[in-house]
């Protein structure tokens, strides 16, 4: 991110959205809407000052409203560019004329209630769509009583938490009374392979479960982790090994059997119940946490930019690409990179990428 | 002589270092070292705040020495290099020490000694620091052409995507013809494209595009040079040709596993998944019962690995035989189906539906071929299985090319533990070597299918074309220099050891000299430790540098 950022050749958008593509000739028009943030980017530095200060407190949807943010806030402390937004939706000022307290405080006179949405127009050669994924929300699979019981979580939220600058600075809290989770259960398939919601596998569970089972064992040595799988599709390189190393070294049980039913018992500790198709019997676990590998999406835009970019996409919403040509999507000029194409890995992603701009550069170098 | 002013940041890392010491005190510390004006600690030093952190703190303080404590400089040492350079500083008066790796994750259940050993770190690196001399880049030409080794579907999209981005590329085939592996599959995908027809849309491509040059029956046998300006010795039927070229892909693909005393393998009643596509692209399969069998030789304890395409090439065959044969019985005996993604699932739910069977069997209790008949111990099913069949099918793993451990030799590139090409970092630099100007694709980098091959190969000709297109590239001073040209009596000792043919000797007016090639040396030291005159010094590790580094270290 940081290379990309301060790479020459690069502008980045933040912020922004695309309203409008058009064909000129062999190249496009793009309109691109640069959305207010109510905050001078020249004149912002981060220093935070603004959001200490600000009385109002929402969800913060970068820890998966597992913590708040002020209505003035830094998406996340990494982010480029490190600038301030005003949440027009949360903030007190636009709600009610009152306020502007970010405004007094900030040193550097960046605060602008004035400021409007921007469009700016691009021409370019060729466009490279790397829209990525959102997750499925596992609400409607009752059966496994994600919203109901407290302590079942998403895989995201479980990034989240056990991030060191995640809302519980990398400690296993349950929601329900903030005590210590050690023991864990991971369920794959929440949505994927599955007819009713994603009928394809998203690829990238089976990995990440087993990772998030190591990184928990890692914070916490008392830290018992349970995977319950169908098929376990590690297929990357290193990968079986990787599984390997879960099991032996950090002493995660991989159970074979699709979870049935997640119920609630004592102490809100949720109750896994499944067939373990080897012993072939009806078995249920008691733990602190159970950690959903929720299918993965489109992005929730990606319907939308599909039709302005007037590209195919699939009954899922995924860019269709050529098998020949796979960055290359049915318009000419348009290429596609990542998950937006459907599940794959990190690797696999760069792979894409640095594929698409290959066939970017051809448009752009005009060869 | 101006005033040593050294800045030290100390990077939290979130709580990945401050979490395990106590990076305040080491902060506090550093602060009482000779030449330190400036101490900081950072939630992220790497982050656009803490990067304009240290901007400033340069600018402000007069910094003319930069410390920073964090992680491995294999990903953030060009980020810092490049805050130095943005506030004024020379790249080279930064010093990076590592307190995450080297450090706060090896030392987790050892708060003070953690603290301690950072501290001892961050003195010696002080030490060094103030002694530190700015350099500069090394700028050198690039001959602007490629050569691609391997001409199956990888190499070929490379050499095509190179060609296209207006690079000169040759390939250097071993076999006789284009087309590699996948010239004997019948089918790309389930409901998918002929593969002969698209391997020969590819041939016909290279040989229509004037910037390809195709050479067959062609191995590289030696090469020599450095990113820009490599010269690789190909012997092409027999006669020996150099090739001169700026960068190298490496797309020599995999093997298919030589399937004998596998499960009874005798290429007839029991055959591998590439045989049954040759015979069902001659319409030559024979029978009506088929067995096949996954992981034939692959998830073993020799071979551990998965070879991540043969279940989806099982189900694409399955159908086809379906298809070929409709009233034919198939059973799939599997561990995992590693039917990832979208059109792999897809085809293995078709499959169910066209009555492809599947049981799995586990690891513990593998099937038995005997006579007419497979034996399974499904892992779900009561009770063992007796399925009897015309012909087994066996899915054995691609294997690394047995090419790969001297072709790993001479372009001086690793293998991983399971001798495939071992890219520059797994999950993000996937096409790259570690060395520059050498990249990789497809089955000689890990099993992948066509699709994915291609994505490399696109990528590795996207990745080779960047020094290529600039015309020139810049290399790290940090090389070996004859820093005493008269102590130097050319006895040949540094040149005979240089791994990299760097070194030459040459005849000066004061007689022997060596001297260095600066953009072929990696600056590894080799020489200078073995000079006995010490005519030869390390830029930017200098015997003075590292002296006194090590009197920190012992310093209390």
């Amino acid at each position: 991110m940081l290379d990309a950022g301060r790479h020459p050749l690069i502008e980045m958008a933040a912020y922004s959205e695309v309203e409008k593509v058009s064909r000129r000739g062999r190249a496009f028009r793009v309109t691109v809407r640069r959305k207010a943030r109510y905050v001078n980017e020249d004149l912002c530095n981060a220093c935070g000052d603004c959001s200490s200060k600000c009385p109002t407190k929402v969800a913060d949807a970068f820890n998966m409203g597992l913590s708040e943010r002020r209505a003035i806030y830094l998406y996340f402390d990494q982010g480029i560019p490190a600038v301030m937004t005003i949440d027009k939706d949360a903030c007190r000022y636009f709600a009610t004329g009152k306020c502007r307290v970010c405004e007094k405080i900030c040193k550097k006179g960046a605060i602008d209630f004035e400021q409007k949405d921007r469009r700016t127009t691009l021409d370019v050669s060729a466009i490279v769509v790397a829209t990525g994924l959102s997750v499925l929300d596992p609400t409607p699979l009752t059966h496994y009583g994600y919203g109901r019981i407290e302590n079942i979580i998403t895989g995201l939220e479980y990034e989240r938490l056990i991030n060191a600058t995640g809302p519980t600075g990398g400690h296993l809290y349950r929601r329900s009374d903030g005590r210590l989770a050690h023991r864990v259960a991971y369920v794959q398939c929440a949505g994927s392979r599955d007819l009713n919601y994603c009928d394809y596998c998203s690829s990238v569970c089976c990995m990440y479960s087993i990772k998030d089972a190591m990184l928990g064992r890692e914070h916490d040595p008392e830290s018992v982790s349970h995977i319950f799988h169908t098929d376990l599709r590690n297929v990357g390189k290193w990968f079986q090994r990787y599984q390997q190393r879960g099991e032996e070294e950090y002493g995660i049980k991989f159970v074979r059997g699709r979870v049935a039913e997640i119920t609630e018992g004592p102490d809100q500790n949720p109750i896994v119940w499944y067939e373990d198709t080897r012993s072939r019997k009806v078995e249920s676990l008691t733990v602190d946490l159970v950690v959903l590998a929720v299918a993965a999406l489109p992005s929730p835009d990606a319907a939308s930019l599909s039709g302005i970019l007037n590209v195919d996409v699939d009954e899922h919403g995924f860019v269709v690409t050529d098998e020949g040509a796979p960055c290359d999507t049915s318009a000419r000029g348009i290429f596609a990179c990542g998950f937006c194409r459907g599940p794959c890995d990190i690797p696999e992603s760069v792979a894409q990428a640095s594929a698409a701009a290959e066939r970017a550069a051809e448009l752009a170098l005009d060869t | 002589m101006e005033e040593t002013r050294i800045g030290v940041f100390i990077c939290n890392c979130g709580t990945n270092i401050a979490g395990f010491l106590d990076a305040a005190d080491v902060a506090e510390y550093a602060s009482g070292l000779p030449g330190v004006v400036f101490t900081r600690e950072n939630l992220f030093s790497c982050s656009e705040a803490g990067v304009s952190d240290i901007k400033s703190a340069i600018r402000d303080n007069e910094l003319n020495r930069v410390v920073v404590a964090a992680c491995t400089p294999r990903t953030h040492e060009p980020t810092f290099r490049a805050a130095c350079e943005d506030a004024g500083l020379n790249a080279y008066l930064f010093e990076f020490v590592n307190i995450r790796e080297h450090c706060s994750w090896v030392h987790k259940e050892e708060r003070e000694s953690a603290t301690k050993k950072a501290k001892d770190l961050v003195r010696m690196a002080v030490a060094r620091v103030a002694l530190l001399e700015p350099a500069e880049r090394i700028r050198t030409d690039v001959i602007g052409q490629a050569v691609v080794i391997g001409g199956g579907v990888s190499g070929m999209t490379a050499a095509l995507g190179l060609a296209r981005l207006g690079v000169g590329v040759t390939i250097v085939e071993k076999a006789g013809k284009l087309g590699g592996l996948a010239s004997r599959l019948h089918k790309l995908s389930s409901g998918g494209a002929d593969a002969g027809e698209y391997v020969a849309g590819l041939v016909k491509a290279v040989k229509a595009n004037g910037n390809v040059k195709a050479l067959t029956r062609a191995d590289v046998t030696n090469v020599e040079g450095y990113i820009g300006n490599y010269v690789l010795t190909v012997l092409v039927r027999g006669r020996e040709r150099k090739l001169r070229c700026g960068a190298i892909v490496v797309a020599t693909g995999a093997e298919a596993l030589d399937p004998e005393g596998i499960f009874g393998h005798d290429g007839k009643r029991v055959v591998t998944l590439l045989e049954l596509e040759e015979l069902l692209m001659k319409g030559r399969v024979k029978g009506k019962r088929f067995v096949m069998i996954q992981c034939a030789g692959a998830r073993t304890r020799d071979r551990p690995y998965c070879s991540r395409i043969c279940c989806a090439s099982a189900v694409k065959d399955a159908l086809l035989l379906k298809e070929a044969i409709p009233d034919a019985s198939v059973h799939v005996l599997y561990r995992d189906l590693m039917c990832y993604g979208i059109e792999n699932e897809r085809a293995l739910r078709r499959a169910k539906e066209a009555g492809v069977r599947f049981i799995s069997y586990s690891d513990d209790a593998p099937p038995v071929v005997e006579g007419g008949c497979v034996k399974v111990e499904s892992d779900v099913l009561e009770g063992p299985l007796t399925i009897e069949c015309d012909r087994v099918v066996l899915a054995t793993p691609l294997v690394s090319s047995t090419d790969a451990p001297r072709l790993s030799r001479l372009l001086k590139v690793p293998l991983d533990q399971d001798a495939f090409f071992l890219e520059a970092h797994v999950k993000l630099r996937p096409v790259d070597f570690a060395t520059d100007g050498i990249f990789v694709c497809g089955t000689a980098r890990w099993p992948a299918t066509t699709r994915e091959c291609v994505e490399q190969a696109t990528a590795a000709a996207a990745r080779a074309s960047i020094p290529l297109l600039a015309g020139g590239v810049e290399v790290e001073p940090i090389v070996a220099v004859l820093a005493e040209p008269d102590l130097c009596r050319g006895c040949g000792l540094c040149a005979s050891i240089c791994p990299y043919g760097a070194i030459e000797i040459i005849e000066t007016d004061d007689g022997k000299k060596a001297s260095m090639i600066e953009v072929a040396c990696k600056g590894c030291g080799t020489c200078s430790a073995t000079c006995y005159v010490r005519a030869i010094t390390m830029v930017h590790y200098t015997d003075g540098q590292i002296e006194a580094q090590v009197e920190a270290a012992f310093a209390e």
